[in-house]
């Protein structure tokens, strides 16, 4: 079942497009790798997708139940975060922020909620540590556990992997493939071609764009050159 | 004998004990705002806002001139500058703060424009319509804070404890929003936290205390208050709940020393407050240093 369609979108600042003619769907389970160039309109896609910007035309649909704030939102880190005295469990906390409407504390299930995505993380023991300590990829798997209490259904992951080692990313591929099996969408945005591997959809954003799933992307024009022509044998 | 010639002020006179009631709710309330603006990166809002306050001040003081003996004279005798000061203060604030990112005036840049821009003409407009002959004492006073704090009146006092209490009980039933919105504005908007309304509450809040603390530093001193304890705060402890209760009481220590030492020794007494917190921040920083080298 469909839990997002985007029909005809345009994307743009300020009334000026700078994508057009979007048209994707991604159902529940799909794994959907978006990639693209600098400046191709990914992350304009991603603060569109989040309501944090509107779109110039087009619509976007939310089905399956799915409520426009229930979406884990993995973002890439502000300069502000660098320095900002927060303990780890009071971030994942936060992200049961949108259960809790105008409630001011948290409840106990909420803390339990955020204690159960800790441990899928494997991050309990870093519980009473502050934030700004921790490696890069220590820190994903904080802001992970923080989107998974915002949702149970879909993830959106801007750029998951950059500025970590390859030791580290291909932990976090795991992890992200580990809760794709679980049974959560995940939307994956990357300049990593490797992440494509993970999908089994892919939107390419560029001077064309595909949408598709992967292997169809594979034996498309843009995939091949991204994958040096070999048609999708070094994947 | 210092203790003996304190007590003897506290229960002697009851301007010194107002001056430390407000002193200290001041202090708490500046504290508990000023983490989240240290760490949204509006330190210098407090500045900006408090020239913005002095402007105001002087336009009221305008206003009052020109109207005098007519029957809207009388009315803003009664009421005062400070409810223009309040409306004016509050304005800009929401101003600079909602604005934030989009703005075609960058942050940093839009605080300092209207910083100065009403010191200017604050000064400008104080001079042009003088209502004393000593010009300068008064400006003085107003940017410092003088003594302005050991003359306040009973009314005075209940405004600032019924804002002050207010201003705290706002903070603890926002506290999570209030993290949430400072630690990561974009995730708390994309999951439904309504970002934009608590930068407006962050925001009044902010202006209200900057208001409330012009009597007690003076508009030159007032980010003062609002970033030593944070940034002291900051020093020591790494999780945000500790910062926030750390800041706030070290705030209150200070603000009761300063006040106490300023009674004592007949020194200003805004200024007197800030030096300690300085010294505070002095003594945070080396602790900071000295533990964090004993755990590594």
């Amino acid at each position: 079942m469909a839990q997002l369609i985007c029909r005809d979108l345009t994307l743009g600042y300020d009334g000026r497009p700078l994508v057009q003619g979007l048209n994707f769907q991604v159902n529940a389970g799909d794994f959907l790798c978006i990639i693209g160039e600098n400046g191709s309109g990914k992350s304009t896609l991603m603060r569109t997708l989040l309501r944090l910007q509107a779109p110039v035309s087009g619509a976007i649909e939310w089905g399956d139940g799915l409520h426009p704030d229930e979406i884990g939102y993995l973002p890439q880190q502000t300069p502000i975060q660098r320095d900002f005295p927060a303990s780890v469990w009071e971030i994942i906390l936060s992200g049961c922020q949108s259960r809790c409407g105008l409630r001011p504390f948290y409840t106990k299930e909420e803390k339990a909620l955020a204690l159960e995505n800790a441990e899928k993380m494997d991050i309990t023991p870093l519980l009473r540590r502050c934030y700004r300590e921790l490696s890069g990829g220590q820190q994903q798997r904080v802001l992970l556990a923080r989107a998974l209490c915002a949702t149970r259904k879909l993830l959106l992951l801007d750029e998951p992997v950059s500025g970590l080692d390859m030791k580290v990313t291909a932990e976090m591929y795991q992890l992200i493939r580990r809760l794709h099996r679980g049974g959560t969408t995940v939307i994956m945005i990357s300049h990593d071609v490797a992440a494509v591997r993970y999908a089994d959809h892919i939107l390419h954003m560029g001077d064309t764009v595909f949408f598709g799933t992967r292997d169809a992307y594979l034996k498309s024009d843009a995939g091949k050159l991204l994958t040096g022509g070999e048609g999708g044998a070094a994947l | 004998m210092i203790w003996e010639k304190l007590a003897s002020y506290v229960t002697g006179y009851a301007f010194v004990r107002y001056a430390l009631v407000v002193g200290v709710l001041i202090a708490l309330c500046a504290a508990l705002l000023g983490v989240p603006l240290v760490l949204k990166r509006f330190s210098f809002i407090g500045d900006g806002l408090s020239h913005v306050a002095f402007g105001a001040m002087a336009i009221s003081a305008v206003l009052d001139q020109i109207f005098k003996n007519t029957s809207l004279g009388d009315f803003l005798h009664t009421v005062g500058e400070m409810p223009l000061v309040l409306l004016v203060t509050t304005g800009c604030a929401v101003l600079l703060l909602r604005t934030g990112q989009n703005a075609k005036i960058k942050g940093d840049a839009a605080v300092a424009m209207i910083s100065v821009g009403a010191l200017a003409v604050g000064y400008l407009l104080m001079n042009l319509f003088s209502t004393s002959a000593n010009v300068s004492g008064d400006v003085c006073s107003t940017l410092f804070g003088a003594t302005s704090i050991l003359t306040l009146t009973g009314w005075e006092v209940w405004l600032c404890v019924v804002l002050s209490l207010a201003v705290v009980a706002i903070f603890v039933l926002f506290y999570h929003k209030i993290f949430a919105v400072t630690f990561d504005e974009n995730f708390a908007r994309a999951t439904g936290l309504r970002a934009g309304a608590y930068n407006l509450l962050i925001a009044v809040v902010t202006a209200v205390i900057i208001v409330l603390a012009m009597n007690l530093v003076g508009s030159l001193l007032i980010s003062a208050l609002v970033i030593f304890p944070a940034l002291s705060a900051m020093r020591i402890f790494k999780s945000f709940l500790s910062v926030t209760v750390f800041a706030a009481a070290l705030s209150v220590l200070c603000a009761l020393a300063g006040i106490a030492l300023a009674i004592v020794y007949g020194t200003p007494v805004g200024s007197t407050i800030v030096a300690v917190d300085i010294v505070a921040f002095g003594a945070c920083t080396l602790a900071g240093t000295v533990w964090g080298a004993v755990r590594d």
